[in-house]
């Protein structure tokens, strides 16, 4: 599903060339569910800004459902991110001056769907998240594990092939972080792939597999954790 | 996506009404200062006969002192001698035409406590009404034979109608001017074309005549003129007569010529006449004969002054200063909105989707900013107004029509597109994982 292969990135200013990712190497297969973490500066936001088509690769080859991402061009790249990519921010990212049923309907928006399928898309998002009866509360009327909850409806609404999540639960308190982690899980158990970057290692133990990210690169030299899966199993 | 953007637009204003005001002032005040100084050269340069232009043709001959033209470089005179002026109306050979020039005259109303007041007239003929579209509210001209038998007919505006009569439909009495009788044979309805075409010679945007009477009669009755005369050489002889056949210029002729064969014949005839008065001795300088449309006849007379080219042209400069600082305030309020912006990147927006949003909104600022800007040039018209009180003229060039208020909006909002097309293509090339991630 997901392949990069020796992917580097390069930041340039006049004076500095600051290399955030090399020769990252990563396959992640069609309804994983992949922690990513790795000490600050590792790279980790990096590689989920490429892996999202948020920002250009420097060097290697990234492949998304056997596409070569780096051929394609503005028009086709957002229509990826639309259709085949959900993202979930540590700051939820909501736009204040929507309430939650228009957040959610923000990325619909750019796809060809009719009002009223529009509209279903968004109640079922919606109310997958527990959130149906605060449908038309602004983003400031809720509490920050709610505005997640938002920000997870709008990334399922236009149901993705894979979900990225920055920290997902870096601005709640545990009891918050579990409920929004026990959603990822069952979102994952319905088939999405989820990679999430977080630098928590009790939170990279509900994943399924975990990826160590030092100095830009996958390192072997993961610390122990004990899988969701490995649990499962 | 129009509904949405149009939202997406009035909420992203709503958010910022601090920036919003700023930005829909600054085209405002921007707009407003150019509206009103081409308002008021659109009512200046308007013809007011454009239906007609290409059928009506002021006349001009040569007939000026052989070694000096009448103005460089090399132009005819703008007025007819009355010999010339009458030998071409009874040649009548135009489809329609008219000769007419200003006079003054003294009204007696019927209410003999009511104190005689002076007032414009214009001594003319048959055709000038039907030729100029002359609107009426009671009655008519008067016919070609009024013009033949120099009958005492008067046609009055409805001010002077309402003035003297009170308003009553007042066709087939008795007016007393300069202690004659003549019988009213129509009341004009409102009319006021700016400018007056048929007569630049005096003030373009003075109000028309208040009372017009046959030409004949008036030459006849030797009226006084009220308009310009100019001689190039003294007259021949002693009183009225001598003047009427000398080479002093005071009629205005304008003819009605159906179609360019027929302005071609016109223009032929008028060599042939020039030619022939040659012969006699007149008409010393070149063949500079002259048939100019009302458009080109208020060009030739320049009836809009440099003045106000220099005016609008500061105005357009003040407009740009305006739109600069638009664009700075765009600038910052997509700065200010990164972060949105980054997000709909993120969440599957084009640029061309995002183009298309920021532009739209740019569109609602400049419709805001057009619509105020109607308001401020209102405002600045009662100021030049009122910087002009004294001339009654003024109240008919601080005039907005439909036209000018459309073209408010619309340069306005061209004005608040071509602003925001950097601002927008900035915010559209912004990369969106540098705003998204804050930890």
């Amino acid at each position: 599903m997901l392949n990069m292969k020796n992917v580097s990135k390069v930041y340039r200013t006049d004076t500095v060339e600051t290399h955030a990712l090399r020769e990252f190497s990563l396959t992640v297969e069609e309804g994983e569910f992949v922690s990513v973490t790795g000490p600050s500066g590792s790279g980790k936001t990096t590689f989920l800004n490429i892996a999202g088509l948020l920002e250009d690769l420097s060097g290697g080859t990234y492949e998304l459902d056997g596409r070569d991402i780096s051929k394609l061009n503005d028009k086709e790249r957002s229509r990826v991110r639309n259709e085949k990519i959900g993202f979930i921010f540590q700051s939820f990212n909501l736009i204040p001056e929507l309430d939650v049923f228009d957040n959610v309907d923000v990325p619909l928006r750019y796809r060809d769907f009719r009002a009223d399928e529009r509209k279903r898309r968004i109640e079922e998002a919606i109310e997958l998240v527990g959130l149906g009866s605060r449908m038309h509360h602004l983003p400031a009327q809720l509490s920050g594990g709610q505005q997640q909850r938002v920000a997870i409806a709008r990334a399922l609404a236009g149901e993705p092939r894979f979900l990225l999540a920055d920290e997902p639960t870096g601005n709640l308190d545990t009891t918050m972080a579990d409920s929004v982690l026990d959603l990822l899980a069952e979102i994952n158990k319905a088939g999405t792939t989820i990679i999430m970057v977080t630098h928590e290692l009790a939170l990279a133990d509900r994943a399924r597999r975990n990826i160590f990210v030092r100095d830009g690169q996958v390192s072997d030299n993961a610390p122990e954790l004990h899988f969701a899966s490995m649990a499962a199993g | 996506m129009f509904r949405y953007y149009l939202k997406l637009g009035t909420l992203s204003i709503r958010a910022n009404p601090a920036l919003s005001f700023l930005m829909v002032a600054a085209i405002a005040i921007g707009i407003g200062a150019c509206m009103t100084i081409m308002t008021v050269k659109h009512v200046m340069s308007g013809n007011p006969i454009e239906h007609k232009n290409d059928q009506l043709y002021h006349v001009q001959v040569d007939s000026w002192n052989p070694d000096d033209p009448y103005e460089d470089p090399d132009l005819p005179p703008e007025q007819l001698t009355y010999l010339d002026a009458k030998a071409l109306f009874d040649a009548s050979r135009a489809f329609r035409q008219t000769t007419s020039y200003k006079i003054s005259r003294v009204v007696q109303p019927e209410d003999d406590d009511a104190r005689p007041f002076q007032t414009d007239g214009r001594a003319t003929t048959a055709d000038f009404f039907p030729m100029f579209d002359v609107p009426f509210l009671y009655g008519s001209g008067w016919d070609n034979a009024a013009d033949a038998t120099e009958e005492r007919v008067v046609v009055l505006s409805r001010d002077l109608n309402e003035k003297v009569f009170g308003g009553e439909n007042s066709v087939g009495r008795i007016l007393t001017i300069n202690g004659e009788s003549f019988r009213v044979s129509g009341v004009l309805d409102d009319w006021t074309p700016v400018p007056k075409f048929f007569d630049l010679n005096n003030n373009p945007y003075e109000e028309p005549e208040s009372l017009y009477l046959p030409f004949s009669l008036a030459v006849a009755g030797r009226f006084d003129r009220g308009g310009n005369t100019s001689c190039w050489k003294p007259l021949e002889g002693d009183g009225f007569e001598a003047f009427l056949a000398s080479e002093c210029i005071w009629v205005q002729m304008w003819v009605e010529l159906q179609g360019e064969s027929a302005k071609a014949d016109y223009m032929q005839f008028l060599d042939a006449y020039v030619e022939e008065q040659k012969l006699l001795g007149r008409f010393p300088r070149p063949l500079n004969n002259r048939l100019y449309n009302p458009a080109e006849w208020m060009e030739y007379q320049e009836v809009v002054d440099d003045d106000v080219d220099v005016l609008l042209g500061l105005a357009v400069l003040f407009l740009v200063v305006c739109l600069l600082n638009t664009i700075g305030l765009l600038l910052a309020k997509s700065m200010r909105r990164a972060k949105d912006t980054s997000l709909r990147r993120a969440l599957g927006a084009s640029k061309l989707e995002l183009f298309k949003q920021h532009i739209f909104e740019a569109g609602i600022i400049g419709v805001a900013g057009g619509l105020l800007g109607i308001a401020m040039t209102w405002l600045g018209l009662r100021g030049i107004e009122n910087l002009y009180v004294e001339y009654d003229f003024i109240q008919h060039l601080v005039r907005m029509d439909w036209s000018m208020i459309s073209l408010a909006v619309v340069l306005a909002v061209a004005s608040a597109l071509g602003a925001a097309l950097y601002p927008t293509w900035r915010t559209c090339n912004i990369t969106p994982a540098t705003h998204l991630r804050l930890q």
